[in-house]
């Protein structure tokens, strides 16, 4: 036969599901979140996440090219990184500080472990982390959504809980914090727009409830039990889940595939781990706000829960 | 009313190819490739040698060992050679080759029509075993090694297996459509040689005009079928697999490394039951069986009753040959089957059916790196880690590897299906097997 036939083990015929569909999927899941935080921030949020995009991804095929390698811009997984990292940012820093958070997250964070599938930590969290301690005013300084009177404030509504203000938070309602009317990082105000992307991704079944629903279950639980100002029990759960950045960090950064449990049994102990750890940030450091590292210090554990939580395979007896 | 079992995949199914159409009468051909060896265990001995003339349907190659099976002529002419052929599991198998002579009579007459009823299950036994008859499935597991199980296990529960999650394939699935009745009363001598007391019989969901015709069949037989169930599985790859279908059906799990029979139980293929039919019933050896030939390439995807031992190229030509030139052709269902590098591969005891797919059906995709999604541990069967042992494997740390279980891997290549990176996880698994 002229053209010869391909001999191979099996399985002879493949999913379509592939990486790059998958990190593509991810990144039109996170549009809604990042077009509404334009929305309500003005259009300068739009320049830090193109910033911030641009940087990874130049960083990327740079750090490839040097390292001979193929450059897979195209597998979208830098690009996810910088919308990641630029929907942690608050909305009025100045625009070169994407520009070396991502590079960090791309020549740090992931390409310094051997690139995808390989890092340890978080690329974007990764990149957060290294802006927060080089640049802690910047990366405190909030906007007030641009309807607002009075611009530039520096309480979001965790620091507001975390130093009892609580007073200052009257004119707020839940509907607010769902919509995203409050001061917050670019990507983690509109809670909606995150729900809508999440519910695409779940629905494709990109990512499952166990980390989402432990991470966040958790927090709420911790907080309405030890976050009151009454005491034990006293506490606002939704007040604590729909401010800050977990319900960001839950949907889209916990659940990243290479810096998560690969069972769904370690998946849960990482979801909850994240819950306890983010609570406990939030109410004894000297930080309002815990996700970030919470999800940080848990990507550093994944290896041991992998090891622990190896499946029972079928029909396993104890030897 | 039947179980889970955790993981599996929904590949597309492709059966609507072949599923409405009859399966075509017998196909006899000119020349036969039968290899010594199309079962597991020992091979077959020859007894006959070049030059002589064989009849049809009389022994060729006798059993050498309990766990072998005899191996028939599939039809009358003379022994040409006994010599290497490529075959569907290796390269270099030693077969006898017949070629008919165009004037003899190639077909089955029975000599004496037998009434199982009178028959001790020891006899029957013999029967099945005198008549070459191995799991059709596609293991091609000697059936009479499988219906004497040692004096300690007692097999309570008979599984007849139509699931077919394989996609493409539908001869077991037209088989039930067409010949009800000869199955039960396959599976009716199953049943009293192993004294079991009930009976399941088990098919996906997506299979609705084959549960029906063994529904009515089930309803309407004047045999004494006992304690017979049919049961409607979900359709999800790999059901029809034994571990699988046993957990689905009784939930009962067999332990690893372990067999059926340790939780009571053995599964027959609905071919099985339907070539223990003609053995016990009119004598007939398995020489003959249902396959599916589809797949894009072909002009005319059908079923078709071959005799074992047709050459591949020559049943090709009979049903009218290929529409474009495929890219693989596969021996099997498109999961497990195996690749084929020539046409002059005979079809064997164990082949299931042949696909000739065309490079959009067989997408190769190219390797990347694993992104730990955790995809291949969702859908093991096995409930292993597939990525996980790929390392170990990789890293040739084949004692971990087993540690953690490669042992149970039986290849279903769910693993691979699902994975997004496109890492042929089944070749790690395979080779890992292979060291520990």
């Amino acid at each position: 036969m002229n053209n010869p036939l391909i001999v191979s083990v099996g399985p002879h015929i493949r999913a379509k599901v592939s990486t790059k569909r998958i990190m593509w999927a991810v990144n039109l899941a996170l549009i809604p979140a990042g077009a509404a935080g334009v929305f309500i921030f003005g259009v300068y949020s739009l320049y830090i996440i193109i910033a911030s995009v641009l940087s990874a991804v130049v960083t990327e095929w740079v750090i490839l090219a040097f390292r001979k390698k193929e450059i897979v811009i195209l597998d979208g997984s830098a690009i996810l990184t910088g919308l990641l990292l630029a929907y942690n940012l608050p909305p009025g820093v100045p625009l070169w500080l994407p520009v070396a958070g991502s590079f960090f997250a791309i020549a740090i964070g992931k390409q310094v472990f051997g690139g995808l599938g390989h890092n340890i930590f978080n690329p974007a969290l990764a990149g957060r982390a290294f802006l927060m301690v080089s640049w802690p005013v910047y990366m405190t300084t909030w906007q007030n959504p641009r309807w607002t009177a009075d611009a530039i404030t520096t309480a979001t509504p965790l620091a507001l809980i975390k130093n009892n203000q609580l007073t200052l938070l009257k004119g707020t309602t839940y509907i607010d914090l769902l919509l995203g009317n409050r001061g917050g990082c670019i990507g983690e105000v509109c809670i909606i727009a995150l729900l809508v992307g999440a519910a695409y991704l779940f629905w494709k079944r990109y990512i499952s409830w166990h980390i989402p629903l432990t991470y966040i279950a958790a927090v709420a639980l911790l907080s309405r039990v030890f976050n009151g100002p009454g005491g034990i029990f006293t506490g606002d759960a939704l007040l604590s889940v729909l401010s800050g950045g977990l319900v960001l960090g839950a949907l889209f950064m916990a659940t990243d595939y290479v810096t998560s449990p690969l069972s769904n049994k370690g998946k849960v102990i990482f979801g909850i781990s994240c819950g306890v750890l983010t609570f406990v940030i939030r109410k004894f450091s000297g930080y309002p706000e815990g996700v970030s590292y919470a999800i940080l210090i848990m990507n550093a554990f994944v290896p041991v829960i992998d090891r622990f939580t190896y499946p029972k395979w079928f029909g396993w007896r104890k030897a | 009313m039947s179980y889970k079992f955790y993981g599996g995949i929904h590949p597309s199914p492709h059966k609507n190819l072949t599923s409405d159409g009859a399966i075509k009468r017998v196909f006899v051909p000119k020349r036969v490739v039968l290899p010594l060896s199309q079962h597991t265990g020992s091979p077959a001995e020859p007894v006959v040698k070049a030059g002589d003339p064989v009849e049809a349907f009389s022994e060729i190659a006798k059993a050498t060992g309990f766990v072998s099976s005899s191996i028939h002529a599939s039809i009358s002419g003379k022994v040409t050679k006994i010599s290497h052929s490529p075959a569907p599991t290796s390269n270099r198998a030693f077969s006898i080759f017949i070629e008919s002579q165009d004037d003899e009579d190639q077909d089955f007459k029975t000599k004496e029509r037998r009434d199982p009823s009178s028959l001790s299950a020891e006899e029957l036994v013999s029967i099945i075993k005198d008549a070459g008859v191995v799991g059709l499935g596609g293991a091609a597991f000697p059936t009479h090694v499988k219906l004497s199980p040692p004096k300690n296990k007692s097999i309570d529960t008979v599984i007849l297996n139509g699931a077919e999650c394989e996609p493409y394939l539908t001869c077991d699935q037209r088989l039930m459509i067409e010949n009800p009745k000869e199955i039960l009363k396959g599976l009716e001598i199953i049943l009293r040689t192993l004294n079991a007391k009930n009976a399941y019989i088990a098919i996906e969901d997506n299979k609705q005009p084959a549960i029906y015709t063994m529904e009515k069949a089930l309803l309407n037989t004047q045999y004494s079928i006992r304690n017979t169930k049919l049961v409607v599985l979900h359709t999800k790859y790999p059901q029809g697999a034994e571990k699988q279908i046993i957990k689905s059906i009784l939930n009962r799990t067999v332990p690893a490394g372990g067999l059926p029979m340790d939780v009571g139980c053995i599964v027959q293929n609905v071919q099985t039951a339907y070539a223990i039919y003609e053995a016990v019933y009119s004598g007939k050896p398995l020489v003959e069986r249902a396959i599916t030939l589809t797949g894009s390439c072909l002009k005319e995807p059908v079923n078709i009753r071959v005799r074992i031992g047709t050459v591949l190229k020559d049943l090709v030509d009979f049903i009218g040959g290929l529409k474009k030139e495929p890219k693989k052709i596969i021996m099997g269902g498109p999961m497990m089957g195996l690749a084929q590098y020539t046409m002059d591969v005979p079809i064997v005891k164990g082949t299931s059916g042949v696909l000739f797919l065309s490079e959009e059906e067989v997408r190769q995709a190219e390797e990347s790196v694993c992104i730990r999604c955790g995809k291949c541990i969702e859908v093991c069967p096995m409930q292993l880690a597939p990525t996980t042992l790929m390392y170990r494997v990789k890293r040739e740390f084949f004692s971990e590897a087993k540690e953690l279980g490669i042992a149970g891997c039986f290849e279903c290549g769910a693993c691979a299906y699902e994975c997004p990176a496109k890492i042929p996880l089944l070749d790690y698994m395979k080779y890992g097997k292979a060291r520990i």
